[in-house]
């Protein structure tokens, strides 16, 4: 009940500070804007417009990718520069459950992309919004936010000892869009890519929304998002015990 | 004698000291790093949508990273003398503004050129893009000329870091919003005509075009007005630019407002 207490009450605080924060102003709404309206000129350029709604719901995962991504990156990053990385760690609270709400608050807020890029798309460009399964879509988010905040939470863990988290936040964006087939296929990718896109959240939250709002069996994907989850809870569980006691010994742990 | 000290050495310093990204820790990340993938996630992306060849995608991609170091290094190396409370002292001192200024500019262009330049090679490595025989020489003067003209465009909103809360805002936005209006990744007349019109003023996006034509094979000579149209934008953020150090410098001080976060 306690554990539910933290992730729930360090869940609302996050998702409140997040949203007021102009850098996730940036990520989850003027940028998903950008990237979808590149993409949205190049299939009309490209003669391919029945892909529209295909491409906006693609730009908004690259939001929440993205917000999930420097979320996980600053959870660690900030702590340290406010200086309480320390009284975390040492709080009865395992520290694993005070990262969780950080890396679920960033996907939850970066799914207001999705929102944002299907209205922009909308209004913008016309795209059209005649949704195949609305229940399993009204689903399919949250499971898709549960995974990719559970990927964070693992991305979050390894940056412990990795002073330089955000650079690696600038690193991982581009290549996730990609090998996840956010907006291109994994098809038109090299062969190799593809098993690295069934480990990671992003593939199987866009194939369970897409499924959901363009027709398919969106079941599986979402079950594949909870799945994965559930496999980052555990390494992730791992893999802070090891780093966090590292940082410890070896008195990192603030070092920024 | 001192200026010229003050332009090359205090620029020097000032880079070093002020640009956040510098460790290789962080660099090669960030600088390399996400321009590599830049590069080769839209060239999938016209292959998906079935516009232009790589070639397009590689050299405006490639042309447009150098604002990784334009941009977000400019930025910082003006900007961050406020973060860092070192602007009063330094603006205290009676050093000639102009070298202080542009001095800033010589290593960020230098840095500019390092990561266009990679981003060519990564084009050249991975996506097979090989630029016409004999088009490198033309092609490094369009490049050099369009990261002066980006680095224009750092240097206002580094002087707008003066005085506004949160540049870094403006910094990231401006960074994409080249992506977007600059004709790198959609093609210039594909694009509304406000943004025509938006893009035409903007750094970037003569230089991507002339690149673009050079590395196609065109000789220099048939580029030379949007070559010119690219460097007479860059001068005249600059000279902008500069306008808005002195006005803030000016504010500043009457306001007592410098270090004002």
């Amino acid at each position: 009940m306690t554990s539910l207490r933290v992730v729930w009450g360090g869940f609302r605080f996050h998702v409140k500070t997040l949203t007021l924060s102009n850098f996730f102003l940036l990520t989850t709404f003027l940028l998903p804007a950008i990237f979808a309206s590149i993409a949205f000129f190049l299939v009309e350029a490209g003669g391919r417009p029945g892909t529209l709604l295909y491409t906006a719901l693609g730009a908004g995962m690259m939001g929440v990718w993205s917000s999930t991504l420097f979320g996980s990156g600053g959870a660690i990053q900030w702590q340290r520069y406010q200086g309480t990385l320390e009284l975390l760690v040492a709080t009865p609270s395992p520290f694993l459950l005070v990262l969780l709400p950080i890396t679920l608050a960033s996907a939850t807020v970066g799914a207001y992309s999705l929102g944002m890029t299907l209205v922009f798309g909308r209004v913008v460009f016309g795209v059209p919004l005649d949704l195949a399964h609305p229940v399993a879509l009204v689903v399919a988010i949250p499971a898709m936010v549960i995974g990719l905040g559970f990927l964070g939470l693992l991305l979050a863990t390894t940056f412990v000892l990795y002073r330089y988290a955000n650079a690696l936040s600038n690193l991982l964006e581009y290549p996730v869009w990609l090998v996840t087939g956010l907006l291109v296929p994994v098809s038109l990718l090299p062969v190799w890519v593809e098993p690295i896109s069934w480990v990671l959240a992003p593939t199987w939250g866009v194939r369970a929304i897409r499924e959901s709002a363009l027709g398919g069996h969106p079941w599986s994907s979402i079950g594949m998002c909870l799945v994965l989850a559930a496999l980052y809870f555990v390494l992730a569980s791992f893999f802070l015990r090891v780093f966090e006691r590292l940082a410890r010994g070896r008195a990192t742990l603030s070092l920024s | 004698m001192t200026s010229l000290r003050i332009f090359f050495v205090g620029g020097a310093i000032a880079y070093r000291a002020l640009f956040n990204w510098i460790s290789p820790w962080l660099y090669i990340p960030t600088m390399l790093g996400s321009p590599l993938f830049q590069i080769l996630f839209f060239a999938y992306l016209g292959r998906f949508a079935g516009v232009e060849d790589d070639a397009f995608f590689v050299v405006g991609n490639a042309v447009q990273v150098c604002g990784m170091s334009c941009i977000y290094a400019m930025t910082m190396t003006i900007a961050n003398e406020r973060w860092f409370a070192t602007l009063s002292p330094l603006l205290a001192t009676p050093a000639n503004r102009l070298a202080l200024f542009t001095g800033r500019a010589l290593p960020v262009i230098a840095n500019g050129l390092v990561v266009s330049v990679f981003g060519f090679f990564v084009g050249w490595l991975f996506l097979d893009f090989e630029p016409a025989a004999g088009s490198v020489p033309a092609l490094g003067l369009v490049l050099v000329v369009t990261v002066f003209s980006c680095t224009a465009l750092g240097m206002v909103l580094g002087s707008i870091g003066l005085r506004a809360r949160d540049v870094f805002f403006a910094a990231n936005l401006a960074y994409y919003l080249l992506l977007l209006f600059c004709g790198v990744n959609v093609p210039f007349d594909e694009l509304p005509g406000w943004m025509q019109t938006v893009g035409s003023v903007l750094p970037l996006t003569h230089g991507i075009e002339a690149a673009r034509e050079v590395a196609a094979g065109e000789p220099l000579s048939s580029v030379t007005g949007l070559v010119w149209t690219e460097l007479g934008i860059g001068v005249l953020y600059a000279a902008g630019a500069f306008a808005l150090f002195r006005l803030f410098e000016a504010e500043g001080r009457r306001r007592a407002s410098l270090e004002t976060l």
